[in-house]
């Protein structure tokens, strides 16, 4: 068999997980860009607290493999709560959770990567922190965030892959499925790349896109 | 004459240093002030002390009567009425030079959006860069950005001037249109208080002139005595290296 009559004998597979595949990524990339400005601002807010609440979060998920967080979330919490969650559920919780805390750094990076003086003369023309922090700060951090947060959505479509082993019918799983019955490894996983492929290179341009949509900092800036 | 701004016994430390260690001065109202001395004086930390970007850490600051000190007192309020110049400029670098200028009279809503854009065309064409309004600010020279920085700090109507070496990161032929602009809001009656190393604008300009040394006032008193009759030695051996 051809590569493309092996794409179209496992088309109907393929789409079925590659729906589910983005599906869990844009639920877990929303929830995750909230829980990432919920721990980035409490990383920054002055309460002790707080920061160590973020603190502790971040160093958790960092320091973890996701397949563990996975195996944690599905097999653990069913155990030990009595809390069974569908794989869709578990999945997009353990996504969502590590986006977040990857998110939250790159949120804070961007913030700090903005001169201090940004927001010292918007203070000094009499705006309030938070008025400062939308106006002034803000924009100027989403700029910077830009290129590591689409870095960071294609890691997180990247890593539903593996909730293939909680049994999300996303792509891989799919593929399993197709693999099984027509033990044809090669050409499956080949068309299963190109779906991925196809699809972060779109979200390199959209980024691409928007730097240049948003630069201020060169000759052909809009004024 | 009016007192515009009073400083009693004004003292900052940063951890362990103290850098101001207790400043008197008073201003009047359409006073200009220049405060002049070595680097690490404090000159800067006691500016940016009377609209409280540092937080003093003794002592009380009037403004108008009111104790801006006071920790009660709506800052960004008090911070309205005095406008600032910094040395980096600090425009805001996403923003065209318009919306600069306009961006906090209309957030605060002191003006409409048409107001504060004639407004910041007045200003722009005050400080002579009427034709850079769609500019940004990496498009200008460091002696423009500081003149719409200038205009920006205008724009709130304030009735004080803090100027923080406003002229220290310029190439030294764009010094002169920062300065002149500077001396018409002089002329204009603003209440200015400016730290500042052109030993020459501050002769010309300003009505007392302070040298702060080691967190004091070692000297203060008018351009001509400071300048030709210096009577402490830190002013003469400052002069002396400078002039």
């Amino acid at each position: 068999m051809t590569l493309f009559e092996t794409l179209q004998s496992a088309w109907p597979y393929l789409v079925d997980g590659f729906r589910i595949t983005i599906e869990i990524w844009i639920f877990s990339i929303l929830i995750g860009i909230v829980l990432g400005l919920i721990a980035c601002l409490m990383k920054m807010s002055k309460f002790k607290i707080l920061q160590a609440i973020s603190g502790v979060y971040v160093w958790l998920i960092r320091g973890t493999p996701m397949i563990v967080q996975a195996f944690v979330v599905y097999f653990g919490l069913s155990q030990a709560a009595g809390l069974h969650l569908s794989p869709f559920m578990a999945g997009m919780i353990t996504l969502s959770l590590n986006a977040g805390a990857y998110l939250s750094e790159i949120f804070r990076s961007g913030i700090q990567a903005v001169p201090r003086g940004q927001s010292e003369a918007a203070r000094s023309l009499g705006l309030g922190a938070g008025r400062t922090m939308a106006k002034i700060v803000l924009p100027q951090a989403f700029k910077i965030a830009i290129p590591p947060m689409v870095n960071q959505f294609i890691i997180t479509l990247k890593d539903t892959s593996i909730l293939t082993v909680i049994g999300l019918a996303e792509i891989v799983n799919k593929a399993g499925q197709y693999i099984m019955i027509h033990l044809d490894y090669f050409q499956t996983y080949v068309c299963v790349a190109f779906f991925y492929l196809i699809f972060t290179s779109l979200l390199m341009i959209l980024a691409h896109y928007l730097e240049k949509r948003l630069s201020y900092d060169r000759k052909n800036s809009r004024s | 004459m009016t007192e515009k701004i009073v400083v009693h016994d004004l003292k900052k430390s940063f951890h362990h240093l103290e850098v101001l260690k207790g400043i008197n001065l008073t201003v009047n109202e359409g006073e200009v002030v220049c405060v002049i001395g070595p680097s690490g004086g404090g000159k800067s930390t006691f500016l940016r002390c009377l609209n409280r970007l540092e937080e003093p850490t003794g002592g009380q600051i009037f403004v108008d009567g009111y104790e801006i000190t006071d920790p009660k007192i709506n800052l960004n309020k008090v911070r309205q009425n005095i406008g600032m110049v910094f040395q980096s400029f600090n425009l805001f670098a996403h923003l065209s030079v318009k919306k600069n200028i306009m961006l906090a009279p209309v957030d605060l809503k002191l003006m409409s959006k048409d107001e504060a854009e004639k407004k910041a065309m007045e200003l722009l064409d005050r400080v002579g860069l009427s034709d850079k309004a769609g500019a940004f600010p990496h498009q200008l020279s460091g002696g423009q950005q500081q003149r719409v920085a200038i205009a920006r700090a205008l724009a709130m109507n304030p009735d004080i001037m803090l100027f923080d070496e406003p002229t220290s990161a310029l190439d030294p032929e764009m010094v002169g249109e920062v300065l002149s602009v500077m001396k018409e809001l002089a002329e204009g009656g603003m209440t200015m208080v400016v730290v500042t190393h052109e030993m020459g604008f501050a002769r010309d300009v300003a009505d007392r002139v302070l040298l702060m040394a080691d967190g004091v006032i070692a000297e203060e008193g008018t351009p001509e005595q400071i300048f030709e009759h210096p009577q402490v030695k830190r002013t003469q051996d400052f002069l002396a290296a400078v002039l």
